[in-house]
């Protein structure tokens, strides 16, 4: 189902298309996600375990678990989350691994690779990846941005609320208008910005493997940026494959991206801000939320986020965790139980709840894979959300010319994400024309301010996390 | 902290006008006070009255004195975390920044405290939605005199 009207968002419908699941025709608008379309349509089962035959629904949305993926077209592995949906195209549910040898018909052999050569290569279009393109076009740089997603932003592109921070950092602007913002701004500055392309491989002489519409290309940087961001963590229950169990970013994508219904009844894990910030924007869209369940004893949200779900009723239960989903082939119902500060469930404390839907909101992890295949360094500092690239205050990894920012350096919010993005692509910058007084200004300034905005309370877990981290970073070599 | 446990500030965390005070003129309250990295508040109020000492994570303060009652930083702050109070009606009111889909004017609405429970009915006195609040809508919600400390939410009736 379709939402019809929002409170927030106007959705721009482009043309209607049809597709092929399984045989049968399928609506589905222009731009819409292949994954999108069928949940749209009431088709949450997108595969089958290979052994066992559960159903298998999508759970990220946005390209970085593989739950979702289908065969396309006659092409297996497709993540149908961020392929979008084209007329007449074929889609399968993949039941049984694809590599028995009658099936696997080799490696893709390219005949040409193109090398495309540029000053800077960013990976990924969020925050953090748009404000470095900005601020080393500024300097007149004309960077390159690849981005998986066929939309560029990250995760802004599905935040209905006004962000926090101060008038530097876009407060008080909704996420999907500071997207809009970035992304005209980079326009207009003349990046050159590829969509629907993967980075696949960070090979030596800081060269990238791309593929971009079955078409493989190198791409040869003088320095590199990686802004992948995260993906959202999974937590272990019996049920936890059902469809029906999502992050609670997929929701998210689902509904305000897309503007289609996740669920009727929605059980929200995990009270810190993306929890209670999902929960707030289900109500926005017209869908009940049951519950908030949190592990915690305490709130880990900003108060003033949980404080507007509180008071329009909805219950958030403390030092609760699920136990159990139940259904079929999709969730019927959930069981979430109180815990002691051991951990352990108490018995007798059993709540059983009627939803469809259950949105995991317990972490995220950041996105490393592009730079432990790289063979940059790396730590592990649960702070800042797991296995970490090793990194300077200016943002470069041990790989000399390369440099991360945004959720990948540690999870954090856009404010940080977008501070980091400048600091990277201005420190790119200066490496490429050379050391410059007023880049060197602007850095010295972005910095202050992110060490302003780490300040607070909230800041406290990354403020012990970057301690750990350039502290190894130095033992390491990376100053 | 309490307030991290039950999920809102108790009234005891907020700061509140004098009874003079809130029959003159609407007044903004503001509920932030968990030292969060934010400011808009302080810039959007066009008398100077909300100001945050210190830096950007402490929390905002609002003189009740200057304050004017305008009802702009409702529109502006991103946690919809601040409420007019007024008692100059002879009535009380209460106005809630919202985001949701926006009740009808003189509707009956169950009215309820900071945890969701009902405390009370009243009626929608009115409704801003102005384009300088971007999409938040400010909803005053009329009510018994004794009832504009502790209401913060309501509920449409079926
Ligand atoms: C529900 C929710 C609420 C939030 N609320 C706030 C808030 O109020 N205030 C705030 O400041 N922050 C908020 N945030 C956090 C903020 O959105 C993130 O911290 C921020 O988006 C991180 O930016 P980023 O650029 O590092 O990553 P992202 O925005 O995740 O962007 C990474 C991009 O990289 C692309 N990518 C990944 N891998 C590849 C690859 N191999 N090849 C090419 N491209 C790739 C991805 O497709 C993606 O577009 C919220 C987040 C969520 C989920
Ligand atoms: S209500 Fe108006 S005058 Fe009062 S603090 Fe808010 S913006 Fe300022
Ligand atoms: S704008 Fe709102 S959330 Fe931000 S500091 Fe001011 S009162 Fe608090
Ligand atoms: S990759 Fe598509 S749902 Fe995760």
């Amino acid at each position: 189902m379709r939402l019809k009207k929002h409170p927030i968002l106007k959705f721009k419908r482009k043309k209607e298309i049809t597709f092929f699941y399984e045989g049968q025709p399928i609506i589905a608008y222009e731009d819409e996600p292949i994954a999108a379309a069928l949940h749209a349509a009431g088709i949450t089962t997108l595969s089958e375990s290979f052994r066992f035959h559960r159903a298998r629904g999508f759970f990220c949305a946005i390209g970085k678990c593989a739950s979702c993926v289908m065969e396309v077209d006659g092409v297996s592995n497709v993540k149908t989350c961020i392929v979008p949906a084209m007329q007449g195209m074929k889609v399968k549910k993949q039941i049984k691994a694809k590599v028995s040898p009658e099936e696997f018909s080799g490696p893709k052999v390219f005949k040409q690779t193109p090398v495309i050569k540029t000053d800077f290569a960013i990976v990924g279009g969020g925050p953090a990846g748009l404000s470095a393109a900005i601020y080393a076009a500024r300097f007149g740089i004309k960077p390159m941005i690849i981005e998986e997603n066929f939309l560029m932003g990250g995760q802004l592109i599905k935040q209905t609320h006004k962000f926090f921070g101060s008038k530097s950092h876009y407060a008080s602007i909704r996420g999907i208008d500071i997207a809009k913002i970035l992304i005209n701004d980079a326009q207009e500055k003349g990046v050159d910005i590829w969509t629907s392309s993967s980075v696949v491989g960070f090979f030596s002489g800081n060269t990238l493997g791309v593929i971009k519409e079955g078409q493989y290309y190198k791409v040869k940087a003088k320095t590199i940026l990686i802004s992948t961001g995260a993906s959202e963590k999974s937590i272990s229950f019996p049920g936890n494959d059902l469809p029906g169990v999502y992050g609670a970013g997929a929701i998210q994508t689902l509904m305000n991206v897309y503007g289609i219904i996740p669920g009727k009844r929605v059980l929200i894990l995990g009270a810190g801000n993306i929890g209670v910030i999902v929960a707030y924007q289900l109500l926005q869209a017209g869908i009940e939320v049951v519950a908030v369940a949190e592990a915690l004893p305490r709130i880990g949200a900003y108060i003033v986020h949980s404080a507007k779900l509180k008071r329009l009723g909805v219950p958030i239960f403390t030092s609760h965790t699920i136990s159990h989903v139940f259904g079929k082939d999709r969730v019927e119902q959930a069981e979430i139980v109180e815990i002691n500060n051991k951990w352990q469930k108490i018995s007798g404390t059993e709540k059983r709840l009627d939803v469809d839907t259950v949105g995991l909101a317990v972490g995220l992890s950041p996105s490393v894979e592009i730079l432990s295949q790289a063979g940059a360094n790396m730590t592990y500092i649960p702070e800042l959300g797991g296995y970490i690239t090793l990194h300077n205050i200016n943002m470069e990894t041990s790989i000399p010319g390369t440099f991360i920012a945004g959720d990948i350096s540690g999870i954090e919010e856009a404010s940080s994400a977008m501070l980091e993005g400048r600091i990277a692509g201005l420190n790119a910058t200066n490496k490429i024309i050379g050391e410059n007084k007023e880049i060197e200004q602007e850095i010295t300034k972005n910095q202050k301010e992110l060490v302003e905005l780490r300040e607070g309370p909230f800041g406290e877990k990354i403020r012990i996390g970057n301690q750990k981290l350039y502290k190894e970073a130095e033992n390491n070599g990376i100053y | 902290m309490e307030y991290t446990k039950k999920g809102y500030f108790l009234e005891k965390h907020i700061k509140f006008p004098s009874k003079k005070r809130l029959r003159e003129k609407p007044v903004a309250i503001i509920e932030c006070t968990q030292n969060i990295p934010c400011n808009p508040c302080v810039e959007a109020c066009p008398f100077g009255a909300i100001t945050i000492e210190g830096n950007i994570n402490s929390s905002p303060e609002v003189n009740f004195e200057t304050c004017t009652g305008c009802g702009f930083c409702l529109g502006i702050c991103p946690g919809l975390a601040i409420f007019l109070m007024d008692l100059s009606k002879g009535y009380g009111l209460v106005t809630i920044p919202y985001e949701l889909f926006p009740p009808d004017k003189g509707e009956p609405v169950d009215l309820l405290d900071r945890s969701g429970q009902k405390v009370g009915e009243g009626t929608i006195e009115q409704i801003r939605n102005l384009k300088k609040y971007d999409r938040t809508i400010l909803v005053t919600l009329k009510m018994d005199e004794k009832l504009i400390k502790i209401v913060r939410g309501f509920r449409r009736k079926k």
